[in-house]
């Protein structure tokens, strides 16, 4: 089953369950929805192609002790209604699940209108947000089903592309040891860096939870001063949080992620992950200049 | 000098603030006084009514009030707006009691009485969701994807009620009462500063639609 797939099936077997459990969307995923809908209309609401709406009938919910499930593409969920976000959920103190499906570039054919690579940057700027990144069907089920059973404000990005293993969420998990640089992979960057890092004896570390972000683990994990950050949406959105995390260590960091600068261009994911020097040759090459950089 | 105009002369600001406050007076005093389930022992209860103030700003009117009926003391009055009140220049739901919403950014509170009314729904509880909001605010878009959906979803739990000082730009005779209408709501227009016509306007719940009052007042 695919990630956003697995997403429905779980919200919809959440709100079947339990009582304080509501889902709220705005057209996109309907598909999915039908059936939940049907047998609990009070608490599946879809609210047509209203994306500020969607996010304050989902802030609204909660202000009455419902726990909300608020999903449409990541682009129209916490772009277009960024300040519904902010005032809604976070200046209001209410708790929520936000769900963003498309990530940077699922839907590359679709062009820039329908991709959002600054949405964990965004997102960061909220105060005590928790933002997940799921990279199998696996660990999309658990994170929705834990930030749905826990308070506070969530954002889940899931997207298409994946890893092959699946870990439990909260900090980072030693993926493999090594006594060089140590390879930071965010969410479903993890497949591609450890092909991108295979014979080097670097740390390969992997976390699908960013926000909080487990600076103790980065530490921990430390054994040389290069630090090669690889995440899949804007590059640079986790630097100042390694930089908090290594104030008083001396380190030097490689912020890999996706670019900047528009594309305008269509295509497929994997076209845009390469184009970004996100695919495994991309991230060696530039992880071999940065540690030549250093000899 | 009245109770509540006693209360209001405890506050100072600035002019445009003043103004503003005093458009929204009757109408909130008639919400506190006479129709809603609201008071200080029932503030978490979560069968009591809900009064949302989306136009935030200009809350002396609404922060007089909920002295009058004892959500907080009225010595916090004196000093709002500075670094040490609770009682800023915008309500804010986390520092004053009584307030339901943190509002100040119009184009909020009635998207997020939907969300309330659904809510109280989906658990079975009876009680209503009052939004205030200014005419000049119904500008913002957000307000119009929220007046298509509440009829839609028969949400008779909703009451928005439009203080109308002619504020906005741009503005058509008649068109609030009309816009509500036409999307399905129960429609009436009053005089904004008669006690006894707000009470019967307000008080009315039809069933199966919301309600929205027109509250006119001198224009500003």
């Amino acid at each position: 089953m695919n990630p956003r797939t697995q997403f429905a099936q779980t919200a919809a077997d959440l709100v079947e369950h339990d009582l304080s459990v509501a889902l709220v969307y705005a057209e996109i995923s309907g598909q999915f929805f039908g059936e939940v809908e049907a047998r609990h209309p009070d608490r599946v609401i879809n609210v047509g192609i209203r994306e500020q709406l969607l996010v304050n009938v989902g802030a609204g919910l909660a202000l009455t002790g419902l726990r909300p499930i608020v999903h449409t593409f990541g682009s129209f969920l916490v772009e277009r209604a960024f300040e519904q976000v902010k005032l809604g959920f976070g200046h209001q103190d209410v708790g929520g699940v936000l769900v963003g499906a498309g990530g940077s570039f699922d839907i590359a054919s679709a062009g820039r209108t329908h991709q959002v690579p600054g949405d964990v940057a965004l997102m960061d700027t909220l105060p005590g947000v928790h933002i997940h990144a799921p990279s199998t069907s696996t660990e999309v089920d658990a994170i929705v089903r834990s930030a749905v059973a826990r308070d506070g404000l969530h954002y889940v990005r899931v997207v298409g592309q994946t890893n092959t293993e699946s870990y439990p969420s909260g900090g980072f998990h030693v993926v493999r040891r090594g006594s060089g640089a140590t390879v930071v992979a965010l969410g479903p960057m993890l497949d591609d860096v450890l092909a991108a890092t295979a014979g080097l004896d670097v740390t390969v570390l992997y976390a699908n939870t960013v926000r909080p972000f487990d600076a103790r683990g980065l530490r921990a994990a430390l054994t040389s001063p290069e630090v090669v950050l690889v995440e899949p949406w804007l590059a640079g959105t986790s630097a100042h949080v390694v930089a908090d995390a290594l104030s008083v260590v001396p380190h030097r960091l490689l912020s890999l992620g996706v670019g900047r600068h528009e594309l305008r261009r269509y295509g497929t994911p994997t076209d845009h992950v390469a184009a970004h020097g996100l695919d495994p040759a991309g991230i060696r090459r530039s992880l071999d200049g940065f540690l030549a950089a250093a000899a | 000098m009245s109770e509540i105009s006693r209360l209001m002369s405890l506050m100072t600001g600035d002019e445009k603030h003043s103004l503003a406050a005093t458009s929204t007076l009757d109408v909130i005093r008639v919400l506190y006084e006479r129709v809603l389930d609201v008071s200080p022992d029932g503030a978490g209860d979560a069968r009591r009514d809900r009064f949302f103030l989306s136009k935030g700003h200009g809350p002396m009117a609404y922060y007089a009030v909920l002295a009058d009926r004892g959500f907080f003391p009225e010595s916090w009055l004196a000093e709002w707006g500075s670094f040490e009140s609770p009682l800023g220049f915008h309500p804010d739901r986390n520092l004053v009691p009584g307030v339901e919403i943190s509002s100040g950014s119009l184009g909020h509170g009635l998207p997020l009485a939907v969300g309330s009314a659904l809510g109280l729904r989906a658990q079975g509880i009876t009680s209503r969701v009052v939004v205030l909001v200014g005419d000049a605010e119904l500008d913002e878009g957000s307000n119009h994807e929220a007046l298509e959906l509440a009829p839609a979803l028969a949400l008779d739990a909703l009451t928005v009620v439009v203080v109308d000082n002619g504020s906005s730009s741009y503005a058509v005779p008649g068109r609030i009462e009309q816009r509500f209408a036409v999307q399905g709501w129960h429609a009436v227009t009053v005089d904004g500063r008669d006690h006894d016509a707000l009470e019967k306007a307000l008080s009315h719940r039809p069933i199966g639609q919301p309600n929205v009052v027109v509250a006119d007042v001198e224009s500003k």
